[in-house]
């Protein structure tokens, strides 16, 4: 048995992407010597995703190219195109699908998410039909594109379905978008922003069909897509059709291990260490990513459960730290979430948690000059802000929800708004109605907050 | 001696060839340490970033009411000015510099940079004793920015004058008389704005190529600079253009000659050298200090300051706070996670940064193998009078 500060040892990380590399370099930068283990089902080094939905499908980057940079050689023994099919919390051992079991000292995982699929398997195997989640996705979706289809239909209006509809015009494409809830990004930005979201898209061309859903998607007997059904009763003739109905967690795998694995990702304490199906601690099992759920204090211990770059590699710094540190020096994770989409010509940039809101202001900028900075914020406190095309702002207010200011925020920007003292609400609806995620939720204990929907899929 | 007498013992003369230890002096007596005139000097880093971070902070010397104006200031330059307006003509001003319309502009330049900084080595060749701001450290910079915007190199008796008016009256001092000062600099810049519309005008339906040809040929009206607008553009990133990375260049000779280990360093390691520029813009940087106006009562670390009143953010100290930096007084090359106030932060993060970092790596890179023997003549060099673009006026070494 390893003391509590492991500095040889064996480790294995699962999970070969952003957070596994970054975990990984993160672990020797801390000092570890000892064997490390890289498993990824997918064939490749670790590579970038956001360029997936931006550059690759606007031909500008082949989807072969956006490997990650290493900041150091993390000295692993890279176990690519192999699948991790459980975990023994007993033994210490990790098995594959290839009949090998990998044993060791501390484990992390970091399996991320993949797109979540068609329902119908059927209809999701016409040729035609994408998701888009990995390089190989945005390989023959962006081969699609560049052939010139007559029409894309985008199945989901969050925040990877709308910079697909994004390129799609950017390339001539002409793209019509369907989305269950009132209007695009509605889930992870409340009402206000979905609506601009929504006048973008058509400004730019984008047909765009909200309160609507997809109730099957046709072929041509070939198995070839050809278009789909609406609820109201339309139809689209489209040639390409993207499923972008958000993700789901890679958490299968774990369904023997004991661990408290679900829909909503793998339960872990504020140092990473996952939870066990009662809710104890481990001490071994480490947890960092898309795949995680943990708490956060500025958001009431709740669970947060985020899909974020930024998070990927400060969770993963923080788990590898933790992994080979004495308890005193073990560190919380406290990093407040962040995100970015490009879009329709626009940046938009997000920190902390806008869905945990019941009131927004507009506190820089306007709707009109299609540039502001909106200020979230939950029972008199703030608690999130967006810009759109105001990036440079966005320091201020995560200094505002670090402190816990009080919401409003302060009056006296020099580009205030007329109504910056008038906190409209946030109207951030129940996910249940919608075809995307919110991209940052919290998953933790308050009844009243159901932000993840299960949807069965098998 | 008094804290509500740094910034007049910052911006005295003497204090010039080393403000550092009143740098000190400040963070310690801080983090808002008011002055005896009522306004505020701020020298933390946190605090710093803070407020050149907050929107309730105002660049526009119109909006100041302590201490009072002493006459009517005319409508700035977007480096003194706030959003929306600031953003506007900034994105105006970057159409034909940056991305996302102009990404290739200032690598481009990269090969004419070379090519202009071999010329000024090879001029130095058989030289005994030269003066690194007079032979390399102005003539790069000065030779560029005429390029990149169109003004005749042959003009330089006239621009040279302006910039040096102007320059003189956008300093900081507590409690000075600059009617005198202010005169002179609203004259020069009539006088420049008028020369570079000229030039521009010159250059309509005629482009040569240069940023003056972009800004009168935009095509699209809404997006065409006024004449107003084009005259203040114009000399800002002419003398923004130039004057500090004169400093810069300068100040990194000078760093290397004190410190002859660290110029070994990167003779052998040139790789290192644009994380050294990055250290002296942190060390040594050519900006020290700026003005900001709470457009509010704002609190800052338990003190309040009022609305209108002026508050001196010295950069440079905060780029030595050792909060942030360990051994901030230490000039590490390979230090890690440099967030320095070099080029500012916040909205008016300097326009010309990707231009300045490419000639100070062009400069540097060509100068550090002929600094081998190389030693000052004169320690400390005599200064420039500007307190808040300090660096020397000339920098004597015997090669």
């Amino acid at each position: 048995m390893p003391g509590d500060d492991l500095k040889d040892g064996r480790i294995v990380i699962v999970g070969a992407s952003l957070a596994g590399l970054r975990g990984a370099e993160a672990l020797r930068e801390e000092g570890f010597t000892g064997s490390l283990t890289v498993v990824g089902d997918e064939p490749y080094p670790p590579y970038d995703r956001p360029p997936l939905s931006k550059q690759v499908l606007l031909g500008q980057a082949p989807a072969d190219t956006t490997g990650l940079p290493m900041r150091r050689d993390p000295d692993a023994d890279w176990r690519l195109g192999v699948r991790a099919t459980g975990v023994d919390p007993l033994g210490k051992r990790v098995v594959l699908d290839d009949g090998e079991s990998l044993p060791f000292d501390r484990l992390l995982i970091t399996t991320g998410t993949r797109a979540r699929p068609w329902p119908n398997p059927e209809e999701a195997a016409l040729d035609g039909v994408f998701t888009l989640r990995t390089r190989d996705d945005a390989g023959g979706l962006a081969k699609r594109l560049a052939a010139g289809p007559e029409r894309v239909l985008v199945i989901g209006g969050g925040f990877t379905g709308s910079e697909i509809a994004s390129a799609c015009r950017e390339r001539g494409l002409e793209v019509t978008v369907a989305e269950r809830g009132p209007a695009p990004l509605v889930g992870a930005l409340g009402g206000t922003l979905s609506k601009l979201a929504a006048v973008m898209q058509r400004n730019h061309g984008v047909d765009l069909r909200c309160g609507v859903t997809v109730t099957a998607l046709r072929g041509d007997g070939n198995g070839r897509f050809t278009g789909a059904d609406l609820s109201d009763g339309g139809r689209i003739d489209a040639d390409v059709c993207v499923v972008a109905l958000g993700a789901v967690r890679n958490v299968e795998w774990l369904a023997e291990s004991g661990l408290a694995a679900g829909p909503r990702g793998i339960a872990c304490d504020a140092g990473c260490r996952a939870f066990n199906m009662y809710g104890i601690v481990t001490d071994d099992v480490f947890v960092a990513g898309d795949v995680s759920r943990f708490p956060h204090p500025l958001f009431g211990y709740q669970m947060l459960s985020l899909e974020h770059w930024g998070n990927a590699v400060a969770q993963a710094e923080v788990a590898a730290h933790n992994m080979v540190s004495p308890g005193p020096l073990r560190r919380p994770h406290l990093t407040l979430p962040t995100f970015w989409s490009t879009q329709f010509g626009l940046n938009i940039k997000s920190v902390g948690v806008p869905t945990f809101s019941d009131h927004v202001v507009i506190a820089q900028g306007s709707l009109e000059a299609r540039r502001l900075a909106m200020v979230y914020g939950y029972q008199g406190r703030v608690t999130a802000a967006v810009t759109v095309d105001m990036a440079k702002s966005l320091d201020y207010y995560r200094h505002l929800i670090e402190a816990a200011a009080p919401f409003p925020p302060p009056p006296g920007a020099a580009d205030r708004a007329i109504a910056a003292d008038i906190a409209i609400p946030s109207d951030v609806p129940d996910p249940k109605g919608l075809s995307h995620g919110p991209t940052v939720a919290l998953t933790g204990y308050l009844p009243d907050r159901r932000l993840t929907v299960v949807q069965p899929t098998g | 001696m008094d804290s509500d007498t740094l910034l007049a013992r910052i911006t005295d003369y003497t204090s010039r060839p080393n403000p550092y230890p009143l740098y000190a002096e400040l963070r310690e007596a801080g983090p808002v340490v008011r002055q005896a005139d009522g306004g505020y000097l701020i020298g933390t880093y946190h605090e710093i970033s803070a407020l050149l971070h907050d929107p309730r902070m105002s660049a526009d010397p119109r909006t100041r009411t302590t201490p009072s104006l002493s006459e009517e200031t005319p409508k700035p330059p977007f480096l003194r000015l706030d959003d929306p307006e600031h953003h506007r003509l900034r994105t105006l001003a970057m159409r034909p510099f940056g991305p996302p319309h102009s990404p290739g502009r200032v690598d481009a330049m990269r090969g004419e940079i070379a090519h202009i900084t071999g010329e000024l080595i090879e001029a130095l060749r058989d030289r005994e004793q030269i003066d690194v701001v007079d032979d390399f450290a102005y003539p790069l910079p000065i030779t560029v920015i005429c390029r990149l915007m169109g003004v005749p190199r042959e003009d330089e008796s006239l621009f040279q004058r302006w910039t040096d008016a102007i320059v003189a009256s956008a300093d900081i001092g507590p409690g000075e008389d600059t009617t005198e000062r202010n005169k002179a600099a609203m004259q020069a810049r009539q006088e420049m704005g008028r020369y570079l519309v000229n030039l521009a005008e010159q250059r309509r339906d005629r482009p040569t190529g240069d940023m003056l040809s972009d800004f009168i040929n935009e095509p699209d009206l809404a997006l065409r600079l006024t004449v107003e607008e084009l005259a203040e553009t114009a000399i800002l990133l002419f003398i923004a253009g130039h004057e500090t990375t004169v400093n810069l260049i300068t100040n990194g000779v000078l760093t290397l000659l004190r410190q002859p280990d660290q110029l070994d360093r990167l003779r052998r390691e040139p790789r290192l050298l644009p994380q050294a520029v990055e250290e002296l813009l942190r060390y040594e940087p050519p900006v020290h200090m700026r003005e900001r106006i709470p457009l509010a009562d704002i609190d800052v670390a338990g003190t309040t300051i009022p609305k209108g009143t002026s508050v001196v953010l010295a950069l440079a100290s905060g780029s030595r706070d050792p909060k942030p930096f360990h051994e901030p007084d230490r000039f590490d090359p390979t230090r890690p996670d440099n967030q320095h106030f070099g080029f500012g932060s916040g909205i008016h993060l300097c326009y010309g940064a990707p231009l300045a970092r490419i000639e100070a790596e062009a400069a540097l890179g060509a100068l550090i193998p002929r600094l081998g023997t190389a030693r000052l003549v004169q320690d400390p060099p005599p200064y420039r009078q500007n307190a808040m673009l300090r660096g020397p006026r000339h920098l004597p070494i015997h090669l």
